[in-house]
């Protein structure tokens, strides 16, 4: 059992760092027993299908307060989250369900809102919304509404994405800035202004890697950057792996709002979530065609080269900062805690 | 927003650090006061670019970290209560008491509220009139006057049902502590630039002539805390023992006039108890006679709750500077920031946990360049 003072589920089990793990590895794991024997630590499991089709499937909640946020809403993240999720493996997404949990007494408005934002959102990432559910809890014991996205798609013959591809000399990719949905969603809930407006990143990616397939069939690894941000996503994929990753800090690109209100936070940008970014391992030898095509999309425009795979220290992502030195880069424990001064 | 990538400039910090190598000639034991620039310094590396005669001491300025185990009880205990809502800054939330912390303690159903002002938890206490509101006030001078200030806005709104429990503690006496200690081995201090900011400079002047030590002011980006080093080894090589300010764009001599006679009406100076060193005679705030009634500790009833420390703890060497955290038989194995076992691993700012964090494990010197 996760080990946490109290023996109770806490916030922190649900932040996306280490808890997080803790809860899948030492709890849900073993309790499913041989029924998670083909489960793997990647963002959509890969099943092959009689004929040799492979489909890619995967699930997401989305819990957001406030349910509208700078440059999204709950509707939209449901959507291109669980697609990204499916692109992760290099599938191309095909069709969503979606599951309500509506509070008694939420605003059918609002519901309405959220309901078009994710039709839109669909449309625009190209996946249609096949079936769904609704439930509805007792006034008090939800937060307006929960959505729960499951989704399918077909994985291209000859792609093989995953973090055991992950070989030393890969050159690591950002496909740009970080921190921003973590920070807009961050300003509104606790009504806090960094100097100017941050939007959320919210954005499908299914059409970014679609595009990197098509100069490098033979991508290595692909992960977006969700709660725990960049660090995290680099720390699982290193530990997978058994490979070292080193990057250097001063080529992270973070906004500069970003960087002021984890600053007055005392939060680390590496540990702030996304919901439009992902990190690509490629290839050396491919590396500046990726690069290229990237920077062609909307959704990767910012897309910048950070550091390397390396058969030193596996397990470990090592950061070179700014000044020439070195530190070890570590994912959260829970959630992120804003310090006292 | 300005004052960020100017400090972080890595052609100035190799000037500085030029600089530095230069002037030190001999060994230096340079303190710096402050778990924040304790974190930056561990963060950016500043400590592996150093030349070797100058040696960093992370010193006890982590406000989570020194707050005592008896008082992180009292407010398990207050939390608890079927009638408060307790409001506290987020990185109070996972220190562990004797068998839980806040975060269990919210999920037994207790109110456990994360404000980014005490000044939300009075207008929490202003909108839910029926509750008791208690703000945990932990902190250095700087947090103070944000914190006297809500005390004084409750009284002045009438919000009788606001409280606070209050954990202050004050630079000036532990620097004379880890001074007046024997085993003492700090040569010079970099002192804390936001406390500063509050306080101004001038407490700091009996103490660098008593113990002859030079005494710089500091900030806390990279070329803040370079700039700190430089004077300070720049005093010592030239035999001067001053306190100086490098750290003039939010220090001045006086400090904050207004945020002084704040806290001169809400606060008066009491002993208090530091995790990992033990009383220091007149090193805290507490709350006036005149604010009594705002005290958590006195409308709860629980000052008599009383807390021993795990002896084999090691922490108060580290915080005076006697240990280097990855020196200690627990590092990394009994005493992580999951379980930890004392202060200086409780806090991100504390120097055990930001070795746990940064520092973990060995690197190798020949990385590929990016």
């Amino acid at each position: 059992m996760p080990v946490h003072p109290g023996g109770q589920v806490v916030m922190g089990h649900g932040g996306g760092g280490l808890l997080s793990a803790e809860l899948v590895e030492q709890l849900f794991l073993p309790a499913f027993g041989n029924a998670a024997a083909t489960a793997t630590p990647t963002d959509s499991a890969v099943m092959a299908l009689p004929g040799g089709t492979r489909l890619a499937f995967t699930t997401d909640s989305y819990v957001v307060q406030p349910l509208f946020f700078p440059g999204g809403d709950i509707g939209e993240l449901a959507v291109f989250g669980t697609v990204n999720d499916l692109a992760m493996s290099g599938a191309t997404p095909l069709a969503l369900s979606s599951a309500f949990v509506l509070e008694e007494g939420l605003e059918l408005d609002v519901l309405g809102a959220v309901a078009a934002s994710m039709g839109r959102a669909a449309l625009r990432a190209g996946v249609g919304l096949v079936t769904g559910d609704t439930k509805v809890v007792e006034h008090g014991h939800g937060d307006g509404l929960y959505v729960t996205t499951a989704g399918v798609g077909i994985v291209p013959a000859g792609v093989d994405i995953r973090p055991d591809r992950a070989v030393p000399g890969d050159v690591v990719i950002v496909s740009g800035p970080i921190g921003m949905h973590g920070i807009a969603v961050l300003s509104v809930r606790e009504g806090l202004e960094f100097g100017t407006e941050i939007l959320s990143d919210t954005a499908p990616l299914a059409g970014l890697v679609a595009a990197m397939l098509g100069v490098d069939r033979d991508l290595h690894v692909l992960r977006d950057l969700t709660r725990g941000g960049l660090a995290t996503s680099l720390c699982e994929l290193a530990a997978t792996a058994g490979v070292g990753i080193v990057f250097e800090e001063q080529r992270v690109p973070v906004p500069e709002a970003v960087r002021a209100g984890c600053g007055f936070l005392g939060l680390d940008p590496l540990h702030v979530a996304n919901e439009g970014k992902l990190v690509a391992f490629v290839s050396a030898d491919r590396a500046e065609q990726v690069l290229d095509v990237m920077r062609a999309t909307p959704e990767g425009r910012d897309s910048v080269v950070i550091g390397h795979v390396v058969d030193d220290h596996p397990g470990v992502v090592v950061a070179r900062t700014a000044l020439g030195a070195t530190r070890v880069v570590d994912r959260p424990l829970g959630e992120q805690l804003p310090r006292i001064c | 927003m300005k004052y960020l990538d100017e400090f972080q400039d890595p052609a100035l910090a190799r000037r500085l650090l030029a600089e530095i190598e230069a002037a030190a000639t001999r060994p230096w034991a340079l303190m710096e006061v402050c778990g924040g620039q304790t974190h930056s310094i561990i963060r950016n590396g500043i400590d592996q670019l150093l030349p070797e005669q100058v040696e960093l001491i992370h010193g006890p300025g982590c406000p989570v970290c020194v707050t005592p185990l008896d008082i992180i009880e009292r407010a398990l205990e207050i939390a608890s209560r079927p009638d408060v809502v307790f409001c506290s800054f987020g990185d109070m939330l996972r220190v562990p008491g004797r068998d839980r912390d806040l975060f269990a303690v919210k999920a037994k159903g207790g109110d456990v509220r994360v404000v980014y002002s005490p000044l939300d938890a009075v207008a929490v206490a202003e909108a839910e009139p029926d509750r008791q509101v208690v703000f945990f006030g932990v902190g250095f001078e700087t947090t103070a006057p944000a914190n006297a200030m809500a005390v004084f806005q409750a009284r002045a709104r009438g919000l009788e049902n606001f409280s606070m429990l209050v954990s202050h503690v004050l630079v000036p006496p532990a620097i004379e502590t880890i001074m007046a200690s024997p085993t003492s081995r700090v040569n010079g201090f970099l002192a804390a630039g936001h406390v500063c900011s509050v306080m101004g400079t001038g407490q700091y002047d009996p103490l660098a002539e008593r113990y002859r030590v030079p005494i710089v002011v500091t900030g806390f980006e990279p070329l803040d805390v370079l700039d700190g080093i430089r004077r300070c080894v720049l005093q010592l090589e030239q035999g001067r023992s001053e306190v100086e300010n490098a750290y003039p764009r939010a220090v001045s001599a006086e400090g904050n006039p207004v945020a002084r006679a704040m806290l001169a009406e809400v606060f008066e100076v009491c002993d208090r108890s530091w995790r990992g060193i033990g009383l220091i005679p007149r090193s805290g705030w507490r709350l006036t006679a005149e604010f009594a009634r705002f005290d958590a500790e006195r409308r709860f009833d629980v000052g008599d709750l009383t807390v021993e420390e795990p002896s084999e703890c090691r922490a108060g060497e580290v915080l005076q500077g006697m240990l280097r955290p990855d020196q200690c038989e627990w590092f990394g194995t009994t005493c992580t920031p999951r379980t930890p076992m004392g202060a200086t691993m409780v806090s991100s700012e504390g120097a055990c946990a930001a070795y746990h964090q940064y520092r973990r494990v060995a690197i190798p010197v020949s990385v590929r360049r990016g």
